[in-house]
């Protein structure tokens, strides 16, 4: 439950480099995350662990191995200041969730972090930060499990309906 | 179809408002059929992979799915072979016309074969995918998963974003271009400074830009974290696109009271050469702040740069003369098109003359995958879109990013140079 830190604009080439797009396997990805940003996260990274991270986390290219990488090495949350668009939604698709906290620099690397999505808060070090909750259609994806699962359970797609913004 | 607005919508809310048969605004979340869906080597097998586990069984429309390789080409590992054999053999059981490792680069190819135009909806498993937006479509960079949606469905569900329009004005010094442009924009909006957003480019100088040019500009749109970038489509975007497919013009393009979410304006006749310093794409400085700086490689080429007038322009800095030995200069053209154009103007023999290697169409050294990668302490000086920590190799090594003119200058004596003085 330890909190992993890390600064702005967190690129998916440096959570999972371009020479190992050739897998698809979590744990193989999570093997190489962080490679030569940060070598002791796929050594030392345990099941529960957080991301916390600043501004633009997962900018850059749209590579799902990122989340995949993060999700192999035992990460089922990452907290951030704010996500780059493609990463967020490559991460609610995959079943790692993404929360925005505007006061992610607050909490400390190596932090315990508890996170409480029903009531909207993390606790670190003694502190409750506020995250925003999952925007409205998302979290039908992230209640059915993933995009694929919201997907199996969808005979068809209605087109042009509003969804909840 | 004929809609009547309310109230000034803008192009992209235009875009999503003829597709739905309704008024569309910025914020809405729709579910909307794309026309074209792109998947390259990398991204495409997993998007395969899910659209199988969503219970895929044959594609929406296998006259839609634009399938090619251009990462990792020829195949230069047992798994990227693997890959490639994945899905070529999806290709077939689909249908689906594979362009395999011929023509190039996937977005230079979805383009010059006309496959996005005005008013549709593209979507790619490539975050550079915003750069159809050139041809007036709302185009976007998407994750394998929802590709696999898409390749289910035919559809996707969007955050029909907010605009913000850039009005860019002046006529471009000597040597300075498009890419000036983009990356002065980078510098001056930030790395996240259009997240959700769409960046709309007028003004005189879009408007006397060729597409070539428009494409550069609107590539790089995400790195900015917008989700498009877009040019209202011209007499420019038409002419090209009329030898690449049937299609009539149309009048599409914001109205004079939409709501922008933020308006800019640039004026580029006193814009110098531009160069990103490591490690982020909006670190842009003018050249003669870092000029001297010794590199080790040189990438003229990618989505970003890789076309006809790119390596023109570089041909044209370099001249009669040869490139530095102290330099490994790699040249890439963005298309086996784009190949043959340099090809028959004379253009690659002379850099091959001059001491480049000259590889054939695919992403090279941008994404550090494939070749041309970099060593701890090295430095590139590169024509592509990104220069994170890592990118082309080490994470211990430099990435600059430029113009072609610029890389061309550099490379001719193996530091970063003014292409204005050489």
């Amino acid at each position: 439950m330890r909190s992993w830190k890390f600064g702005d604009n967190i690129d998916t080439d440096a959570i999972i480099p371009g020479r190992y797009l050739v897998h698809y396997d979590p744990k193989v990805l999570a093997s190489h995350a962080f490679e030569g940003i940060r070598d002791d996260f796929s050594k030392r990274a345990e099941e529960g662990d957080v991301i916390v991270a600043g501004r633009n986390f997962g900018c850059g290219s749209s590579r799902e191995h990122a989340p995949l990488a993060l999700a192999g090495a035992g990460i089922r949350v990452v907290i951030a200041r704010s996500f780059a668009r493609i990463f967020y939604r490559n991460a609610i698709n995959v079943g790692l969730l993404p929360l925005v906290c505007h006061d992610s620099d607050k909490i400390a690397d190596g932090e315990v972090v508890r996170v409480n999505v029903g009531e909207g808060f993390v606790e670190a070090g003694g502190q409750r930060y506020s995250v925003e909750p999952v925007p409205g259609f998302m979290q039908e994806i992230v209640a059915a499990g993933g995009l694929v699962e919201y997907a199996r359970k969808i005979p068809e797609v209605k087109l042009c309906t509003a969804l909840h913004p | 179809m004929l809609l009547i607005y309310i109230m000034g919508m803008t192009l992209v809310e235009k875009i999503f408002s003829r597709k739905c048969g309704r008024e569309v605004q910025a914020g809405e979340v729709v579910m909307a059929s794309v026309d074209a869906a792109m998947i390259h080597d990398i991204t495409g097998p997993l998007a395969v992979q899910k659209f199988r586990e969503m219970g895929g069984k044959s594609v929406f429309d296998r006259n839609r799915v634009i399938l090619l390789f251009d990462h990792q080409i020829p195949a230069d590992s047992i798994p990227a072979a693997e890959n490639h054999v994945f899905l070529r053999r999806f290709a077939a059981e689909q249908k689906i016309h594979n362009d395999d490792i011929r023509e190039g680069i996937c977005h230079q190819v979805v383009m010059e074969k006309g496959k996005a135009g005005p008013g549709e909806i593209v979507v790619g498993a490539d975050s550079h995918t915003c750069m159809y937006g050139a041809s007036g479509a709302f185009a976007t960079g998407i994750g394998s998963t929802d590709m696999g949606f898409v390749l289910k469905f035919g559809a996707l569900y969007f955050r029909v974003p907010d605009t913000i329009r850039l009005t860019v004005k002046g006529l471009f010094p000597e040597r300075v271009g498009a890419k000036d442009l983009i990356l002065a924009i980078a510098s001056d909006i930030g790395a996240d400074g259009a997240t959700y957003h769409a960046l709309e480019f007028t003004g005189d100088t879009m408007a006397r830009m060729e597409m070539a040019g428009r494409m550069t500009c609107c590539n790089m749109a995400v790195e900015m974290g917008a989700k498009v970038g877009i040019v209202p489509p011209d007499e420019v975007t038409w002419d090209y696109l009329k030898p690449r497919r049937k299609i009539d013009p149309f009048p599409l393009s914001s109205d004079k009271d939409a709501l922008f979410a933020g308006e800019r304006s640039y004026d580029v006749s006193n814009l110098a050469p531009q160069v990103a310093t490591p490690h982020n794409v909006d670190q842009g400085v003018d050249v003669t702040k870092v000029a001297g700086t010794k590199v080790d490689q040189v990438f003229i080429g990618s989505c970003t740069n890789g076309r006809f007038e790119d390596l023109k322009e570089a041909a044209e800095v370099l001249g009669d003369r040869a490139f530095s030995d102290r330099v490994r200069v790699i040249v890439i053209p963005a298309s086996r098109r784009e190949y043959l154009k340099a090809l028959q103007a004379g253009l690659i023999e002379r850099f091959v003359s001059a001491g480049a290697l000259v590889e054939a169409p695919c992403c090279g050294p941008c994404m550090g995958g494939a070749f041309g990668l970099l060593a701890p302490g090295e430095v590139s000086l590169s024509t592509s879109n990104r220069n994170f920590r890592g990118r082309q190799g080490s994470t211990d090594a430099s990435v600059y990013l430029c113009s072609p003119a610029t890389a061309a200058a550099s490379a001719l004596f193996g530091e970063i140079t003014d292409p204005r003085e050489v």
